[in-house]
């Protein structure tokens, strides 16, 4: 056993045991951000935040949710709703938190798109940043089952028959997914599993790996300048914080994520309290009815531009296309062939790609809602092509950028 | 400067991506019934009506309803009615306050074309307009000043639809009865859910299908939906079983009231503590926009 003087405080009592002291410097005060940054690199933290609340919101419901198919609507509309005290709170908080959490990923998403944030030894930061999109995506899913209403079940049963896969009439794998041969009970248990175990431990492993993952090619900065972190750290021990490009991440960068948290946490009450029908769909108040389909089934906002990327083609084309939109910002940093780590403002035909991008999935979005009719599938299908014909142009253009 | 530039774009696009995917999708969606605010427009204007008269007249409806506020009970009870008819006849104390004069009173003479409903239980029960004219002045007479949310809801949809959260079923409130100690068997209750079942059976036969529960319709369909589907059910359900019952505008009031304290009963303290939590979080963000300011001192 190691050799342990006697502590002459707490502090130096956990010292000796743990290193608080090494831990706080490696994780706080001495782990370098570039000073050169803008409100949108406390997404990050706001992110953190928002699942912090999500994770405790959701132990509340815990309590009192019923994950059964006789129970669970009820469990929800009526004994959270209004007999719990307060538990219409919780559930506004959760459901406004699950639909504004997407808001903020893509927003942290397209930031990094923008300024390049994924190149040159960001790779993996960009990958497990996408591996957490899809964690999420599966935990919104998993969660929007579980109050059992019209929307919950139609929705599980549209998109767990997506893995028939057309032509290949895959039923048996819809039906081992499903544990039944429509959902039911069997599917209530285990998408309830998903969304309070399983997803959330990979969720959390996720994040620890994201944070990991920025550590070593450190956080990207307003000019995709390469800055020579253990001079400028250097310099801001020594006191010269004005001449010094990077600043400590407590408490100096954290005072303005904090900043930020809280103008989002105004806009995020006032959902929750005023204004919270975006996320919380009318259809899902009515009851679970496998005998009466909904007149329109739409996915919650945040998957509509890949649902339109599905609508508009024949069933297999359609999936593939589906498949094929889950996946593809998985392969951006191997797509954008450019040396450059820069804003897209300064990269020449990346700047329109990136505009163009973010207009095509608004558009997608939009017509992913409305009924595939008239103008809105002919709309549907030019932006479901356009947005894979920017993918096949994306290593094209970036190939012939030239290196600033 | 550069930072509001960008908070700008990122705040554009937000509300372009919510008007895309909430206002303008849903206006899409629906197709937008626009209500005439309860006039019966289709419906001719009545002459003026004599409650002595109608007192007389309106006798002959004890052969089926009940007049509460003046102790004339029904002549049968809700399941006997049902099986009878299909549906409870409703009490008729406060008639004269919930519906429109010009519709009740044309109600009178044709329930079944007024009511929009193909096979109406109700008989044309009026010789004329002017005798019509003269019941709905008697109604209106007897009819209680104070008529609760509950009553109106009761009278207008709760023969037909339930209210589960507010324990209401289409035979009245589900009664408080107690089990026996010893086996656990509670057979008043047993009692009454098998007179709740042989009525829901009945209303089923005559509506076609069992009316959905209302507890949270209110959150189902917006209040426009409701009030123009209430005010004429074709106009959002063409072909629905569902009649048009008439309601005034203090009637409209009394169900929409009703839906919305057992739909939505956190409304009033939601409102109440809102805004307290939002100024918490503005106060949060004043301190800590001195926090950074003060973190970053010297920085630039």
């Amino acid at each position: 056993m190691a050799h342990f003087e006697k502590a002459n405080s707490i502090g130096e009592w956990l010292d000796q045991r743990l290193a608080v002291e090494t831990l706080k410097r490696v994780l706080q005060t001495e782990y370098w951000i570039p000073k050169n940054i803008n409100f949108l690199w406390a997404m990050g933290m706001v992110l953190a935040a928002t699942f912090g609340i999500l994770l405790v919101s959701g132990i509340f419901l815990l309590m009192y949710y019923q994950p059964n198919v006789n129970s669970a609507f009820d469990s929800v509309n009526y004994t959270i709703m209004s007999e719990v005290g307060y538990g219409w709170l919780w559930r506004h908080i959760h459901g406004v938190g699950a639909s504004i959490v997407f808001l903020i990923i893509y927003i942290h998403m397209f930031t990094g798109i923008y300024y390049g944030s994924y190149k040159k030894g960001r790779e993996l930061i960009w990958l497990s940043g996408m591996g957490l999109y899809v964690a999420f995506s599966a935990e919104a899913f998993s969660g929007y089952m579980l109050p059992w209403g019209q929307m919950s079940y139609w929705a599980g049963m549209v998109i767990t028959n997506l893995f028939s896969g057309g032509s290949l009439h895959a039923d048996g794998l819809v039906e081992w997914i499903r544990g039944d041969y429509v959902p039911g009970q069997a599917f209530l248990n285990r998408f309830f599993m998903l969304h309070v175990l399983l997803i959330p431990l990979a969720i959390i492993g996720l994040i620890v790996l994201h944070f990991g993952t920025l550590r070593i090619p450190h956080v990207n900065n307003q000019d995709g300048e390469e800055i020579d972190f253990d001079e400028a750290a250097k310099l801001y021990k020594e006191g010269k914080v004005k001449e010094s490009k990077v600043i400590p991440f407590s408490p100096v960068f954290l005072s303005k994520d904090v900043l930020v948290m809280g103008v989002y946490f105004i806009l995020f009450f006032y959902l929750v309290f005023y204004h919270f029908e975006f996320a919380m769909d009318p259809v899902n108040f009515d009851p679970a009815n496998g005998l009466k389909t909904p007149t329109h089934i739409y996915p919650e906002w945040y998957f509509l531009w890949s649902y339109e990327v599905l609508r508009p083609f024949s069933t297999n084309i359609g999936l593939i296309a589906f498949a094929i939109a889950q996946v593809i910002f998985f392969l951006l940093p191997f797509l954008d062939k450019s040396p450059n780590v820069a804003p897209a403002s300064r990269r020449g035909l990346f700047k329109f790609w990136f505009w163009a991008m973010l207009i095509d999935m608004l558009v997608l979005t939009f017509m992913g809602k409305l009924p595939p009719e008239g103008i809105w599938s002919v709309i549907g299908l030019v932006a479901a092509l356009v947005f894979f014909a920017l993918w096949i142009a994306l290593p094209i253009i970036t190939a012939k950028e030239k290196k600033l | 400067m550069k930072e509001l530039k960008i908070f700008g774009i990122v705040a554009i696009f937000t509300l372009v991506l919510y008007w895309g995917v909430e206002p303008f999708a849903h206006s899409q969606m629906h197709k937008h019934v626009e209500g005439e605010h309860l006039a019966y427009s289709d419906l001719k204007e009545t002459p003026k009506g004599d409650a002595t008269k109608g007192e007389a007249l309106a006798s002959a409806c004890i052969g089926c309803h009940s007049i509460n506020v003046k102790n004339m009970p029904a002549p049968m009870d809700a399941v006997a009615s049902a099986a009878a008819y299909g549906v409870n006849p409703p009490d008729l104390s406060f008639a004269g306050a919930m519906l429109d004069e010009k519709f009740f009173a044309h109600f009178l003479l044709n329930p079944a074309e007024v009511t929009k409903s193909k096979h109406f239980a109700m008989p044309p029960s009026a010789g004329s307009i002017q005798d019509a004219a003269d019941i709905v002045a008697y109604f209106k007479s007897i009819a209680p000043k104070e008529i609760s949310p509950k009553e109106g809801f009761e009278f207008a949809c709760g023969r037909c639809h339930a209210n589960r959260y507010a324990k209401w079923t289409q035979i009245g409130t589900v009664p408080k009865t107690k089990a026996n100690i010893t086996t656990g068997v509670d057979l008043d209750a047993l009692e009454f859910k098998k007179n709740l079942g042989m009525y829901q059976n009945a209303l089923a036969k005559y509506m076609g299908k069992l009316p959905p529960d209302l507890s949270i319709i209110i959150r189902s369909r917006s209040e426009h939906f409701l009030e123009t589907l209430i005010e004429n059910p074709q106009s959002q359900l063409p072909g629905t079983a569902m009649p048009r019952v008439g309601l005034n505008k203090e009637g409209m009031e009394k169900v929409m009231t009703y839906l919305e304290e057992t739909g939505d009963p956190s409304k009033p303290l939601r409102e109440d503590i809102g805004w307290k939590v939002i100024l918490f979080f503005i106060i949060f963000t004043i301190l800590a926009y001195l926090w950074k300011k003060s973190m970053w001192k010297g920085h630039h």
